[in-house]
């Protein structure tokens, strides 16, 4: 559509706002947020992304949404009941649709068989749904899940499923509408408090109010987005006035963000961990030349190199303050943390050379650090500091900084003996980064997928296992602490520190930052 | 028409004085008569051996990463490390010390660079001339694997040796010439195809001198203005380019700086105040090219054939 | 002339054959699309599902020649990424890098020939040297630096311009021209002078070159002497002799902004398609990166066929064809 025409659309309609004197809750402004990403597309199931996630989001719901600290809120479901295997959901009545048709569990029952035939998908919604048996409508009001057996994490993975419109979304394919058509906002019909307008990718997305929404009445008229991918660029709009909010300034901007005037800067604690691994499987390590055994597969030296980073000084110098330091996979107090272990080991330089002396290395060895570049908040940054720690206690490191893909090419053909990750736990809890980072991998059960270190306790594993199918919530989180607390104390993997989230905009304007890092524009608000 | 320098012109271009004067002789005094070319001299004299003797001169090995401490990171010009030692200008963000990894660091982009362009130019303009010289079908194919060449981006070239060929500083220096013999190529196609048709070529060919010895000594020194023009930016361009690479990771490792690498880690610092991490960097790339533009500029104006006598 | 062009026409063809070739080793042996696409959270079975479902467990040859037959159909295939056909997300964003690439250039030669002919015609007055330092300068200073100072000084601080994006568009059929709108030219004017500083400065310095190389010739000291203006002189008999090396380079460094303008249009969030390119070799999304660089390929060639004809029309002495 004729990008011209909407502008003057959007322009008249807010002349005529203005003329008549908006006074009252509703804003005549819209919002203009800078993006870091574009989203790669509008269709809700296509690709499981968080650009994509964000933005849909904002145009739909779920049977249960998360909130800012990742626990489910009742969203299109009022409540549910569980038994056993079988959940049944009642939905919230009188919810419409955008375009004013009804909800009713059809439409649940319709996008939940929809995921597995989006063809072509890079990263399939299928992944959350994989607990789920079979999804029926009892009656309109109400949904019965069966699950293949105990789902602690149902609810949780259902958030990432926006509900799409069975009426507006069925089609002559077999997943109804394309993801093509619903690229241009055909079918593109969800609950969200906004509704898609029009998408010009690399320029600009517009949504705007959906006035059939059933919570609180959202706050602006249209949502602007736009992507910014370079960092400064968006910092310099947000100053220039260009934009309105802004994600992921630049940390060595933020103090300076911090003390200007006409900004606002939002910190939140992310549940993104980055952390070392290290190779503790093969006799020889690639990684670690001259010596003919792998040193790392000794607690000892792994202690010392965890030892060796200091942490807060990779908090406070390179990531700007924008991060906290780590002791654990996850921030306390998120589902599966302990409050013992919070404290952040100190660096202590003299400990770890001694420990390398006595697990008989005192004159240290040569280790190669693996890390992606541009792929996590200055990854090579953080990656040459850990390198120069660990040169300091003897461990003659050299930083292998590679472009992502060639990094994802040698960390899972096991080239790195140590490597610098991260990893975002999307349901906010425990077991999450324990069966991917941690657990023995074992594809079949499709556990360990992101082990490269391929660290095996079999100890640890069962009992990850068996809060996989515990559904009370106080024994499961022991469990997860017990786990977890196994894996650190055994240094089986070097946390170092959590993202914060950071989000800066104009000093009229509040934003709750999420611990999964999503933008989720419709919770901007003017300040109090 | 066009005064070529052919072996009988160059006795009778130099005025007989006091008996016949050497060319070089007479080349030195035309290039020191300028005092802007002397300047430029003196300062690539300078860069140069700065550069070659960094070890010695400067205050701190910045490729020790052992020796680095990060609380020391960032700290401005005259700022104190934590044991005491001054940093003139600075340290960067990994706490190297701005003077010495500029020391440092131009060795490698001035190796580099000057490898890279030399190469290319070397390259680029022996197939340009085969090409226009030979025209029909050898310029065609020749000309067609240039534009091809053109097409592909630099990253795209880089990735797929870092794939074959692994890392390293003589990688980088394949990665450049590739990326940059076809620019050469095709400015040496044009001017040649200029002067093949001028009837100096036709009288060379009447001689029966050989292909290669008419592209060599007739046609390529007519050819040079622009080439040198295009090479000197080229040299810039180059440097610039092996801090991008070595940012995907081919190349110089990311723990042993190039001054291009320098001055891209610093942008990111310019606008939050911590200028210098890529201002002071990014003057001694400018004085260096500065210094070597200078001295091109003049030293092609006292080698053009058409300026003597 | 005629037949020169039909032979490049052929010409082409095979190239972008080659490309697309090359491309498809290329992307091969740098990694795997898969990591870079799928959620990390994916298990084995899911990974491979995904590689089904594109096509990429088949051998390299096999997916090559599938691509082929599509391709002689129009058909490039589909982005991994986006799903969305990678010819069409090219040509969207095409207009836009075309625009940007075209005003700059045309400023670059407006303003740099102008200048390089005066400072080559008395090189040693205090004005040609000023314009050759500035000329150093304008190459010297990172593409990106000059962007960045651009939009602190006139989107921030003055605010008379917009820090980016593009501006308004007029529909042409299917195109949209930012060009021919007063705000269009706002947003323009930022980027395009960043690239322009440094095309400006290479084609002052080659132009001065060529200035300097031509002046001492006969048909100058002729031109003078038959007594015609010094306007004359130099605004035909000069320009057209010393065209010849800045239609080369111009030519060349047009081609070069069209096909890899990137780090203007992320500095000023310029929907182009040079930001296109970088990310989709990054995310080893191989049907965008296909799809691009045999249309680059394409485009340049033809490019450097106008650069071609223009020789011959600058100066009659050149011939393209095989010499006798």
């Amino acid at each position: 559509m004729a990008f011209q025409f909407t502008r003057a659309l959007a322009c008249g309609a807010a002349a005529v706002a203005l003329a008549f004197g908006a006074a009252g809750a509703a804003q005549a402004r819209d919002l203009i947020v800078g993006l870091k990403t574009e989203p790669s597309s509008m269709d809700p199931q296509y690709h499981a992304l968080t650009p994509n996630i964000q933005i849909s989001n904002t145009m739909f719901d779920g049977l249960v949404n998360t909130d800012a600290k990742l626990n489910p809120q009742p969203a299109l479901a009022e409540s549910w009941t569980v038994d056993g295997n079988v959940w049944t959901f009642k939905l919230r009545p009188g919810v419409k649709f955008s375009d004013g048709s009804p909800v009713t569990a059809e439409d649940i029952v319709f996008t939940y068989a929809r995921a597995p035939k989006v063809p072509n998908s890079p990263s399939p919604f299928t992944l959350y749904l994989s607990a789920v048996e079979k999804t029926e409508a009892v009656d309109p009001q109400t949904v019965r899940i069966t699950t293949k057996g105990p789902a602690p994490l149902l609810l949780v993975n259902l958030a990432q499923m926006p509900i799409m419109s069975k009426k507006a979304a069925s089609g002559a394919a077999p997943e109804g509408k394309t993801t093509t058509e619903l690229n241009s906002g055909d079918g593109l019909v969800g609950t969200g408090p906004y509704k898609f307008v029009s998408w010009k990718r690399g320029a600009e997305l517009v949504l705007a109010r959906n006035d059939h929404y059933w919570g609180k009445k959202p706050a602006w008229d249209r949502i602007v987005y736009r992507p910014m991918t370079n960092a400064a660029s968006r910092v310099a709009a947000l100053l220039a006035g260009d934009v309105d909010m802004i994600e992921d300034p630049p940390t060595d901007d933020l103090a300076r963000l911090k003390q200007n005037k006409k900004l606002f800067v939002e910190e939140t604690p992310s549940a993104r961990v980055v952390y070392i691994g290290l190779d503790q499987y093969a006799d020889k390590s690639p990684g670690i030349p001259g010596l003919d055994k792998n040193p790392l597969k000794d607690k000892r030296v792994r202690e010392a190199l965890s030892l060796a980073i200091d942490r807060e000084a990779i908090v406070q110098r390179v990531m700007g303050g924008a991060a906290q330091a780590a002791a654990n996979l996850l921030p306390y107090p998120m589902f599966g943390t302990s409050k013992e272990r919070t404290a952040i080991p100190k660096a202590n330089v003299e400990k770890a050379k001694a420990l390398l002396k006595e697990a008989g290395y005192p004159d240290g060895f040569a280790i190669t650090l693996g890390s992606p570049s541009g792929r996590y908040i200055n990854d090579a940054k953080v990656a040459q500091a850990i390198a120069s720690m660990w040169t300091r206690i003897g461990v003659k490191t050299s930083v292998d900084a590679l472009a992502p893909p060639v990094f994802f090419k040698g960390r899972d053909s096991y080239q790195f003996s140590a490597y610098l990750a991260g990893w975002a736990a999307s349901t906010g809890e425990m077991s999450n980064p324990l069966n991917s980072l941690v657990v023995t991998p074992d594809p079949k059960r499709g556990v360990g997928t992101t082990n490269r270190g391929r660290y095996s306790n079999p100890e640890m594993d069962k009992l990850v296992a068996q809060a996989g199918t515990t559904m009370d919530d106080k024994a499961r989180s022991e469990l997860l602490q017990k786990a977890s607390g196994l894996v650190i104390d055994d240094y089986g993997i070097l946390p170092v520190h959590f993202e914060l989230s950071v989000w800066a905009m104009k000093s009229d304007l509040r934003y709750e930052g999420r611990a999964d890092q999503t933008t989720q524009a419709q919770n901007a608000v003017p300040a109090p | 028409m066009s005064a070529v320098r052919t072996e009988t012109d160059v006795t009778a271009v130099a005025p007989p004085a006091a008996g016949v004067e050497s060319p070089w002789r007479r080349l030195a005094c035309d290039f020191f008569a300028s005092k802007l070319a002397v300047l430029g001299l003196v300062l690539l004299v300078l860069i140069i051996g700065a550069a070659l003797l960094a070890p010695w001169i400067a205050p701190q090995n910045p490729y020790d990463i052992g020796s680095l401490d990060i609380m020391d990171s960032k700290l401005p010009p005259g700022g104190e490390s934590m044991a005491g030692a001054v940093y003139l200008l600075g340290t960067d963000g990994q706490a190297r010390d701005v003077l010495s990894a500029i020391l440092y660091g131009l060795r490698t982009s001035l190796m580099v660079g000057f490898l890279s362009v030399v190469a290319a130019f070397a390259i680029g303009a022996a197939v340009g001339l085969v090409a226009a010289y030979f025209g029909g079908r050898v310029d065609a194919l020749l000309m067609r694997i240039v534009d091809i060449q053109l097409s592909f981006p630099a990253i795209l070239v880089a990735l797929i040796l870092l794939a074959i060929l692994g890392k390293g500083v003589d990688k980088v220096i394949i990665a450049l010439v590739v990326v940059q013999w076809a620019y050469f190529a095709r400015a040496a196609r044009g001017a040649a195809l200029v002067e093949r048709g001028k009837e100096y070529i036709e009288a060379a060919r009447c001689l029966s001198l050989g292909a290669g010895r008419i592209m060599l000594r007739h046609v390529l020194p007519n050819c040079m203005p622009p080439l040198i023009v295009i090479a000197t930016i080229d040299l810039a361009h180059a440097i610039a380019l092996e801090a991008t690479l070595s940012f995907l990771g081919v190349g110089v490792p990311v723990t042993e700086p190039s001054l291009g690498m320098l001055i891209a880690n610093g942008f990111e610092y310019l606008l939050s105040g911590q200028y210098w991490i890529s201002f002071f960097p990014g003057i001694a790339l400018a004085v260096a090219i500065i210094a070597i533009n200078l001295v091109g500029d003049h030293l092609r104006d006292v080698l053009n054939p058409r300026n003597i006598a | 002339m005629l037949a020169t062009i039909i032979r490049r026409l052929l010409q082409t063809v095979v190239v972008m054959v080659v490309m697309s070739a090359l491309v498809f080793a290329g992307i091969y042996l740098v990694g795997d699309p898969i990591s870079m696409l799928a959620s990390p959270e994916a298990t084995e079975a899911q990974r491979e599902a995904i590689r089904q479902s594109l096509g990429l467990d088949l051998p390299l040859w096999q997916q090559y020649l599938i691509f082929m037959g599509q391709a002689v159909q129009g058909d490039f295939g589909n982005s991994f990424l986006t799903g969305e056909p990678a010819m069409r997300l090219i040509l969207q964003r095409m207009p836009a890098t075309l625009e940007l690439a075209s005003v700059a250039m045309l400023l670059s030669v407006l303003v740099g020939v102008p200048l390089g002919i005066l400072a080559g015609l008395k090189p040693k007055a205090p004005r040609s040297r000023a314009i050759m330092t500035g000329s150093v300068l304008g190459f010297s200073l990172p593409n990106f630096w000059v962007g960045m100072m651009l939009i602190m000084v006139f989107a921030v601080m003055l605010g008379w311009l917009p820090a980016s994006g593009r501006g308004d568009t007029v529909q042409l059929g299917p195109i949209g021209l930012s060009v021919l709108t007063l705000d269009g030219w706002a947003s323009l004017l930022l980027p395009a002078l960043t690239i322009a500083l440094a095309k400006c400065s290479l084609i002052i310095r080659v132009t001065r070159a060529a200035t300097r190389e031509s002046l001492p010739m006969d048909y100058i000291k002729f031109a003078r002497a038959k007594g015609l203006s010094e306007k004359r002189v130099l605004g035909v008999h000069l320009l057209k002799n010393i065209l010849i090396p800045v239609v080369t380079v111009a030519g060349l460094e047009y081609g070069q902004v069209i096909a890899f303008a990137v780090v203007t249009e992320t500095v000023f969030s310029w929907p182009g398609m040079g930001k296109l390119l970088i990310d989709s070799i990054i995310n080893l999304d191989r049907p965008v990166v296909v799809a691009y660089l045999m249309l680059v390929v394409f485009l340049l060639v033809m490019l450097n066929l106008v650069v071609d004809i223009l020789y011959t029309v600058l100066d009659p002495r050149v011939r393209l064809e095989a010499r006798q």
